[in-house]
């Protein structure tokens, strides 16, 4: 509230989105200390208590109600409004049936970036705006930077902990409306803050597991769901080397739990036609480029020179992987080919392939198949 | 910024009486009512007091009250009680669909222990078919627990009637009055009801205190096990300046009763009238005239209420929406989409609930920002857009 006599000076108003973590309890006090207007917000995405009924726990390790409650302790000590809206519709229908029909189809989902793309900055964002927030506000470690030609998408500053990976769906109407406050920080530096200002999250650890499963893994969570039946274990000529347990407990490139003998064997391909989980030696897990689809371009100059070819890039198949050297290229129906210097193993269809030019996020889509 | 409250059925402030009467027995009157000394004995004195003011708010004997800690502790007590009492007996209960969580959730959970519940289906009224109550009483039955209006829409439920249909099958009749205490009349000496429950902190008194009444003869397992306290009924030590709070709250509600509904039956035509007139494409819930008289039910489509209660949150004004869940985040109203709501129509409603203090002035600023919250807010929705 400004004082008598002073001038009124509109402020921006953000709504922040609190997962009860450390990140975000402190992107919400970074933006208070300059001054914004803050109104905290948690998103119920999952009703853990269908299943905890009595005992109260929950299996979970983000946006549960223990969570939800650091959440509004943080913005209470910060003197903000905050607010729970329930998104468990959205959610359930976005993220968790896309996770299950994922396995379905044989490929590996990423969950957390449907999360961001649609219930952060569509629902989340829309819910902010209709509060005429000016902006949206998160806890991902990545920096939004000003480009010729509208707003950059880069890696958080601390590149162990960037989770550029799961934004590469931002659009440019989403990048202008969105802050993400701890994306100049390392995480010790977000601890730091967060121990000086005495956020009860400081010492919190870090969700890695995927939200919504309960169970002991995923693969029990999706036993509860689907019902695929065991099948063969084949090699590349199609010899039946032994059993699978039903083809959604497999990844590309997962060796262990196959339970053959000899080897060592890596899963190679999940047929869902055949019910058949096909393995073989790890020099066949390498391939050469991929094909991905429903690619979003965040950089217009790079997807005007993929539309020949682009090139000094790397692509990023998987959060955490190293990037690898690559030289991309449009495809006349919109998807894009991307091409390896060197073999790249396990390219797993269903997880996202991003591409950066240095620390700055071009584009990305979603991985349909390898090339060998 | 202006701050208006128009939740009063969520909690409702404590009057300046009720804060003075209960005063004494926070500081000064400290003594355990069950004490024989001096110390007890004004207690004591203050408890069968107030005991006795909160039967004259029902028409029943005061030795037909025990003083509880809430609606939900008497709501337990009656359905739990009065099932494990009667289990020989049978093992149905009947309940409808649009009960309070606390009447929902304790026959969820008498269900794993073996009961079987019926749940009645309402009309787009918010109402239960007579016909099919009857229908469903069994010769297991021993419970029937119908509210008396309902938290969300404010229906009122015909309790005489299905009080007599429970006396003529020999049924016990439990009803959550919670809703109704303090706004309107109430009478259990002409309603055939056998347990009814009451809270404080809806009759303008604090909150940690309610009241069951427990017809004479009827027998109930306790809930609470311990001292020879309410007659054997609860046990712990009573919460004396709760009580003496509800029976000061319970006497002002008689005292104002009729000025009270006329009041509030004002300000609510003025809002529902006044809303219809200005903003389009809205719809009142519940039935229209068996209702209490603060509650208005308000769908407003291509819009969600959740959103609309922000928005009014920030211009000062409460109001809410559904019942607020324990992480305090909205629900689809399972009341409303008992009634046949269609999704969009139960997302889009907020309830808005007056009480003694509310102005028609304030009634007047809700309808003057309104309208212009309501069409930013569908002018963000492609389906508002399409039915345009």
């Amino acid at each position: 509230m400004a004082k008598k006599g002073m001038t009124v000076l509109a402020r921006k108003k953000v709504v922040v989105a609190m997962s009860g973590g450390v990140d975000s309890s402190t992107a919400l006090a970074l933006l208070v200390e300059q001054g914004y207007e803050c109104i905290g917000v948690s998103m119920q995405l999952w009703d853990y208590s269908k299943k905890n009924d009595s005992s109260g726990a929950t299996g979970g390790s983000c946006c549960t109600l223990d969570d939800i409650h650091d959440a509004r302790r943080v913005a209470e000590s910060l003197g903000v409004p905050f607010y729970v809206v329930n998104v468990e519709e959205a959610f359930s229908k976005e993220v968790v049936d896309y996770f299950v029909s994922s396995y379905l189809s044989g490929a590996t989902p990423n969950p957390c970036i449907k999360c961001n793309q649609i219930l952060k900055f569509e629902v989340l964002l829309k819910k902010a705006l209709g509060l005429e927030a000016d902006f949206l506000a998160t806890g991902h470690y990545a920096r939004i930077e000003d480009a010729p030609w509208g707003k950059k998408l880069v890696q958080g500053v601390d590149h162990s902990k960037d989770q550029s990976y799961f934004l590469f769906t931002m659009t440019q109407p989403q990048l202008e409306r969105v802050l993400f406050p701890v994306g100049a920080l390392t995480k010790k530096e977000v601890r730091e803050r967060a121990r000086a200002l005495g956020l009860r999250t400081s010492e919190k650890a870090e969700s890695q597991e995927i939200c919504f499963v309960e169970e002991p893994s995923y693969a029990d969570f999706l036993s509860t769901r689907i019902n695929l039946p065991s099948g063969d274990i084949v090699d590349q000529r199609g010899r039946v080397l032994g059993a699978h347990k039903g083809l959604f407990n497999y990844t590309i490139g997962q060796r262990k739990g196959l339970n053959l003998s000899g080897g060592p064997f890596y899963v190679l391909d999940i047929d869902t036609i055949n019910n058949r989980l096909v393995v073989g030696p790890q020099e066949l897990l390498y391939s050469n480029g991929l094909i991905a689809g429903e690619v979003n371009w965040i950089n217009p100059e790079a997807r005007e020179t993929a539309k020949e070819s682009l090139t000094g890039v790397t692509a990023k198949i998987r959060y955490r992987h190293h990037g690898a050297p690559c030289k991309v290229a449009i495809l006349p129906d919109g998807r894009i080919k991307a091409e390896f210097i060197e073999p790249e193993k396990a390219v797993a269809p269903g997880q996202a392939v991003v591409i950066y030019r240095d620390d700055e996020v071009l584009g990305g889509g979603w991985i349909e198949c390898a090339l060998k | 910024m202006n701050r208006i409250y128009f939740d009063h059925n969520a909690t409702t402030p404590v009057l300046d009486e009720v804060f003075d009467a209960m005063v004494p027995f926070l500081k000064d009157q400290w003594g355990n009512p069950s004490s024989i000394h001096w110390a007890g004995r004004g207690t004591r004195k203050a408890v069968e007091d107030a005991r006795e003011s909160v039967s004259a708010l029902l028409n029943c004997t005061p030795i037909e009250l025990i003083f509880t800690s809430s609606g939900t502790e008497g709501d337990n007590h009656a359905i739990k009680g009065l099932a494990y009492a009667q289990k020989n007996k049978g093992n149905h209960i009947i309940t409808t669909k649009v009960e309070h969580p606390a009447v929902l959730s304790t026959c969820k959970h008498l269900q794993k222990e073996g009961f079987e519940v019926t749940y009645l289906d309402v009309d787009k009224d918010g109402l239960i078919s007579l016909d099919e109550l009857k229908a469903a009483i069994t010769p297991k039955t021993i419970l029937i627990s119908v509210m008396y209006a309902n938290n969300e829409t404010g229906v009122l439920f015909p309790i005489k009637e299905i009080g007599q249909i429970a006396k003529e099958k020999g049924v016990a009749f439990h009803t959550d009055a919670v809703q109704a205490a303090g706004k309107i009349k109430i009478d259990v000496a002409d309603l055939n009801v056998d347990l009814m429950t009451i809270s404080g902190h809806k009759l303008y008194a604090p909150k940690g205190v309610g009241a069951l009444f427990i017809k004479r003869g009827t027998r109930l397992v306790p809930l609470v096990h311990g001292g020879h306290q309410e007659r054997n009924r609860r046990g712990g030590t009573e919460n004396v300046a709760g009580i003496v709070a509800m029976g000061k709250a319970s006497g002002i509600a008689i005292r104002d009763m009729e000025k009270e509904t006329e009041h509030l039956k004002t300000l609510k035509e003025r809002l529902e009238k006044g809303m219809t007139e200005r903003v389009p494409h809205i719809k009142i819930n519940g039935h229209p005239d068996k209702r209490l008289p603060n509650t208005a039910n308000i769908s407003f489509e291509f819009v969600e209420g959740e959103s609309l209660l922000l928005n009014l949150d920030m211009k000062g004004i409460a109001a809410s929406s559904g019942s607020a869940c324990t992480s305090g985040s909205l629900e689809p109203s399972h009341v409303l989409v008992s009634m046949g709501l269609t999704h969009e129509l139960s997302h889009g409603s907020v309830r808005f609930s007056l009480g003694k203090s509310n102005t028609v002035q304030e009634i007047d600023y809700l309808l003057e920002i309104m309208p212009p919250i309501v069409e930013r807010m569908r002018s963000m929705s492609p389906l508002y857009a399409g039915a345009k």
